[in-house]
């Protein structure tokens, strides 16, 4: 009976205790939030992302000071990639000065879109999310630069007839999607379908379950209807599988190309060497060798490169994060500009977001110079049809195979408009007006 | 376990049948709706609010909606997340085909028609029983969800295969959408909450809840004394599935706003049943008490550390914090087997002719 | 129309056209179900031997495959890092029984179940503060290559693998059949109390069977580490066990393979060959109608006891 008399006591306790956490953070700082997730099935993606962003932040306030003088400051919040954790990590590190969410999660993405009008924080989701997100009338507070599933989609066709010998060429040619299961993995069909229609490719679609630990049956169609190029649509652990698969069924690895979450040292390293040129999707170069990876080895690891090694520095996922932090940083010198240069606020940011121009010559001040392309955001195009390149993993690293393809914008925007207005008529929004 | 409460004595059948027959309990219970209807509307901030206290009350109500079914009626199910699925999709295809329909109403429609497929995938429970039965509320778990995400029809076919909820008022209040207000969708959750656990409770005691009982006990045995296992177990299914389709339907509208399938994985039906356990089988309060366990108490322990100020890496603190919520629940098991509820019951009998215990 | 077509009448014509074809998918489903049936057994082990329907049997197998591949990371050899491993899943089998059951002897099944889900939290917690939560590549050696035999196409690992479930699986039933500490195993999982009174050691027969069914946790781990690499995504893998185990019954051993090759084929067979018309992804839930169109049948799974009803 004893220990019974000390759970009640413990209970009471407890529910004293939580009465007393809420905290805000000083002034003169600019906070970013951080949703992570360095524990769970999709910790092997999550950690070099959660390290980028951790790593941009902490060189910008030891190499510059800060954006302008404002120091940057950033608590993590670990949200397992679950949905429902991601609405109390939002919640907690909305109340403590956010202006400015990167979800890196779907389902997240999906559930803050809404709020972000209403909280006045807006969101953004690099190359992810809910594409439609990419019309700003509609969704003025999401954006989606530098470009979406749907855009990708096509530079992957063009990539495709790039390497058949031109558009004209694909008639005949048969492509496989082989796709997650879920919301995510299906955002590249309508555009595979809609170009398969105008470019004459024969299209099959192959749906993988989640989580995806046992894709026998999708590898043996493969090997059934034999396509000439698969395009994967897939997330954690699905990746490594795949790889294997085709790796085992005999697929020419250079015909097999990935997204851009499908395609990073966490995909093909378990795979082993039979991933040798396997493709994927890019936004951004990879590796060390840019001024802008260099100096966060330098100011942050103290030139230790092996500790910056462990740390995932110059992995896919880690630059894709040092490119985000780069935006979100950026879209705050932006709006400095207009406002002083003082802490900004949610709708602050929005607008530097939404003006945010990066030109080459920013880039190279940046140390991003050839890292990624340049882009200008306007209140209309909250995507900017930014290009996309292939890269091919050599075993040690990832190489640049193809030039930077810009999408099939005359394709894939009117899509874009007409989910956006289906969505505006739903949740009763009305469009701005971008003039 | 089923026995009059003893200690104070009554004398009417009146008194006697009352749903609290304990004065404390009474006081009890007047006081937690008093905190929950006011005290802590004029406190709580909003991360209190959308973090903690309304998910708290939906799986207060799918926890009891699985207890009707696993506690009371003794079939185990894992097909929760599923039957909350169909509510939520439910309310959304009403909702955005009839958009002028009364939301609260549609809410309760919702609930029917998980009803009607928890009926459905509760016909194998007259064949197969125990663990086995599990199978049956597996398929439904894994088929809906899979034709809830295949099906464009069941999201209006828009491209990112999400539901997403569209601002509904009622009386010129915002009850869903992003524009309602925090305080109104907790009253919301708290309100159907408060009915549906007293609804609970009120048919648990009577002659429902009694058959249910009976077939959970020994089913052969209930059929032998008059009672029709077809009936009594494809009502608790479809009571069961009822409580959760509103669940379901409040999962979305009031609380997460959009979702897509995976939201109502297995992994939630697990977590429903973790709720149930912990807090008692065969308990309304123990329902609730287990939803406050899951949901508050790896929360709490998240923010423990930074709050007595000691900085550790996130990966390390959720390992560390899943640690101790696994101790926590092996511990409480070896303590009190039967979960919140018993352990409630036990301070309740100590306390009834205070300061003796009876 | 054309959906009656593509479910009645086209699958037929693909089989038809290419029979060497359906032979790899059904053999392909084969060794997908000795997969899945070296989890399930280590579900079966537990379930048999104490009544508790192990949910950390998925953690076990991430565990054992973590603490493996981190030692090897450290530079043991292969052969001790595996003993090493199955020594670790020995002392947690002692650990679990002396912390855990010792105070829950007999409970009812699903507060077992409850514990195991605690059990299950602290092992995923433990196993990832000490190796990480990074994916890693594991290979001891198994060969990993595929070939092409009369047209049909195989794989080394998954033939190694069915080549190690099926030693496996016999030494388990022979274990269980013609041993005294089988026959005492039997006896624990009809009934706790009875067994202790006619003096059966409870608490060494639960330490050998957590053993045992660590040890069948580690090679599944092996195998799927080896597959997919060793990652957290590995406790999921149980869930690819349930149908199975519930097909098979949950008591027994040879129920457990029989039923993942049942259902390996089957799923296998309607995805491939069916998939298509329902749009894909369908071999998730067909495990379970399957296994319920079974148990429609025989309620107690293939194998499982049969069940009689007293009043």
């Amino acid at each position: 009976m004893k220990i019974r008399n000390l759970l009640l006591t413990a209970a009471g306790m407890a529910v004293c205790a939580v009465g007393i956490m809420e905290s805000k953070i000083a002034a003169a700082e600019q906070f970013f939030p951080m949703l992570v997730y360095r524990t769970g099935p999709y910790a092997p993606n999550g950690i070099p992302v959660a390290n980028g962003f951790r790593d941009y932040y902490t060189m910008i306030n030891a190499r510059d000071g800060g954006i302008n003088g404002v120091k940057v400051s950033f608590e993590e919040c670990e949200t397992k990639y679950n949905t429902k954790l991601g609405v109390e990590c939002y919640e907690k590190l909305k109340g403590k000065g956010a202006t400015l969410f990167n979800p890196y999660s779907t389902g997240i993405t999906y559930q803050l879109i809404p709020k972000a009008r209403v909280d006045k924080i807006p969101i953004l989701s690099m190359g992810y999310g809910r594409t439609a997100a990419a019309d700003g009338r509609v969704f003025q507070w999401t954006f989606n630069f530098p470009t979406t599933y749907w855009s990708q989609a096509s530079t992957f066709v063009k990539y495709v007839a790039t390497q058949e010998g031109g558009l004209d060429k694909l008639n005949g040619v048969h492509i496989a999607h082989i796709y997650h299961n879920s919301a995510y993995g299906k955002e590249a069909n309508p555009t595979l379908d809609a170009l398969s229609e105008k470019y004459g490719y024969k299209l099959t679609k192959i749906a993988v379950d989640h989580p995806g630990q046992e894709q026998k049956a999708a590898w043996l169609q493969v090997r059934r209807k034999r396509p000439d190029w698969i395009f994967m649509s897939g997330w954690g652990v699905m990746n490594q599988v795949a790889i294997k698969e085709a790796v085992s069924t005999g697929f020419p690895m250079d015909h097999f190309v990935g997204n851009w979450w499908s395609g990073s040292e966490a995909d093909t390293v378990p795979a082993g060497d039979g991933a040798f040129g396997y493709k994927s999707a890019a936004l951004h170069g990879t590796g060390t060798d840019w001024p802008v990876i260099q100096d966060i080895i330098k100011h942050v690891y103290g030139g230790d490169m092996a500790l910056a090694a462990e740390n995932k520095v110059g992995e896919v996922l880690y630059n894709r994060a040092v490119l985000n932090g780069m935006f979100g940083i950026e879209a705050v010198r932006t709006a400095q500009g207009k406002y002083g240069n003082k802490q900004m606020t949610g709708e602050q940011v929005r607008w530097g977001l939404e003006n945010l121009d990066i030109s080459n010559a920013k880039l190279k001040a940046l140390g991003m110079e050839g890292f990624t392309q340049p882009f200008k955001v306007s209140c209309k195009d909250h995507e900017t049809g930014g290009p996309v390149a292939f890269q091919q993993w050599t075993g040690k690293g990832w190489q640049f195979v193809s030039d930077w393809i810009t999408p099939i914008t005359e394709v894939v925007r009117p899509m874009v408009e007409e989910a956006a207005a289906a969505y505006a008529k739903e949740n009763k929004i009305t469009p701005v007006n971008c003039g | 376990m089923f026995y009059r409460e003893a200690g104070q004595f009554k004398n009417t059948y009146h008194a006697d049948q009352a749903i609290f027959p304990i004065i404390q309990d009474r006081w009890f219970m007047a006081l937690v709706l008093l905190v929950a209807f006011v005290v802590i509307p004029l406190w709580a901030n909003e991360y209190w609010f959308q973090a903690v206290l309304i998910p708290l009350y939906i799986y207060a109500i799918a926890a009891i909606g699985l207890n009707i079914l696993t506690g009371y009626a003794g079939q185990v199910s894992l097909g929760t997340g599923a039957f909350m699925a169909i509510g939520a999709y439910a309310t959304y295809k009403l909702c955005t085909a009839f958009p002028d329909l009364n939301i609260l109403i549609v809410f309760v429609i919702s609930g029917f028609f998980a009803a009607g497929v928890g009926i459905v995938f509760g016909i194998p429970s007259l064949r197969i029983k125990g663990f086995y039965l599990a199978v049956a509320t597996l398929a439904a778990q894994f088929f809906i969800l899979w034709l809830f995400n295949k099906v464009g029809w069941f999201y209006n076919n828009n491209p990112s295969g999400t539901i997403t909820a569209p601002p509904r008022e009622l009386f010129g209040i915002m009850i869903t959408g992003p524009e309602a207000h925090a305080l109104t969708r907790y009253y919301v959750s708290l309100g159907f909450l408060s009915v549906m656990a007293l609804a609970a409770k009120n048919l648990v005691r009577g002659r429902v809840g009694r058959s249910w009982m009976a077939i959970r006990d020994m089913d052969i045995a209930a059929e032998i004394i008059g009672i029709e296992p077809l009936k009594t177990k494809l009502m608790a299914f479809a009571i069961s599935s009822f409580y959760c389709g509103v669940a379901g339907a409040l999962f979305i509208f009031c609380w997460l706003g959009s979702a897509e399938t995976e939201a109502f994985d297995i992994f939630l039906s697990f977590q429903i049943m973790f709720m149930i356990i912990i807090g008692g089988l065969g308990s309304i309060m123990g329902s609730i008490m287990g939803a406050a366990f899951i949901t508050l108490l790896p929360i709490f322990l998240t923010n423990v550390p930074p709050m007595i100020g000691i900085p550790i890496a996130t990966d390390l603190s959720k390992h560390i914090e899943e640690i101790i919520f696994g101790v926590l629940i092996v511990f409480f098991l070896i303590a009190e087997p039967h979960g919140l509820a018993r352990l409630w019951q036990i301070a309740k009998e100590k306390l009834r002719q205070w300061p003796f215990p009876y | 129309m054309e959906f009656m077509e593509n479910v009645f009448v086209l699958p037929f014509l693909d089989i038809a056209d290419s029979p060497v074809f359906f032979l790899e998918v059904i053999i392909s489903g084969l060794l997908s179900g000795v997969m899945y049936s070296l989890v399930a057994l280590g579900f079966v082990l537990i379930f048999k031997a104490s009544g508790v329907f192990n949910f950390a049997q998925g953690a076990m197998v991430l565990f054992a495959a973590l603490t493996l591949v981190g030692l090897m990371e450290q530079g043991v050899p292969v052969v001790i890092a595996i003993l090493l491993t199955a020594l670790l899943m020995v002392v947690l089998a002692i650990l679990i029984e002396h912390m855990m059951l010792r105070h829950l002897v007999n409970q009812e099944g699903i507060i077992l179940f409850m514990a195991t889900i605690g059990l299950n939290f602290i092992l995923e917690g433990v196993g990832q503060i000490a190796w990480g939560s990074d994916v890693k590549k594991l290979d001891i050696g198994i060969p990993d290559q595929s070939f092409e035999y009369a047209g049909m196409l195989f794989n080394t690992l998954d033939l190694s693998a069915a080549l190690i479930a099926a030693i496996m699986v016999t030494t388990l039933a022979l274990f269980f059949q013609y041993t005294g500490t089988g026959r005492a195993l039997r006896a624990v999982a009809d009934d706790h109390q009875a067994a202790l009174s006619v003096g059966i050691p409870l608490k060494s027969i639960w330490i050998i069977v957590w053993s045992v069914a660590g040890l069948v946790a580690l090679v599944a781990g092996i195998l799927w580490g080896t597959k997919v690499g060793v990652q957290f995504s590995l406790v999921l893998i149980a869930l690819k066990a349930l149908p199975v185990l519930i097909l098979g019954g949950f008591t027994s051993v040879p129920g457990a393979i029989i039923g993942g090759l049942i259902i390996g084929v089957g799923e296998k067979v309607v995805e491939v060959y069916w998939g298509p018309a329902f749009g894909g992804a369908i071999e998730g839930w067909f495990a379970y109608m399957l296994a319920l169109a079974f148990l429609m049948f025989r309620p107690q799974g293939l194998f499982g006891e049969k069940i009689i009803e007293r009043v």
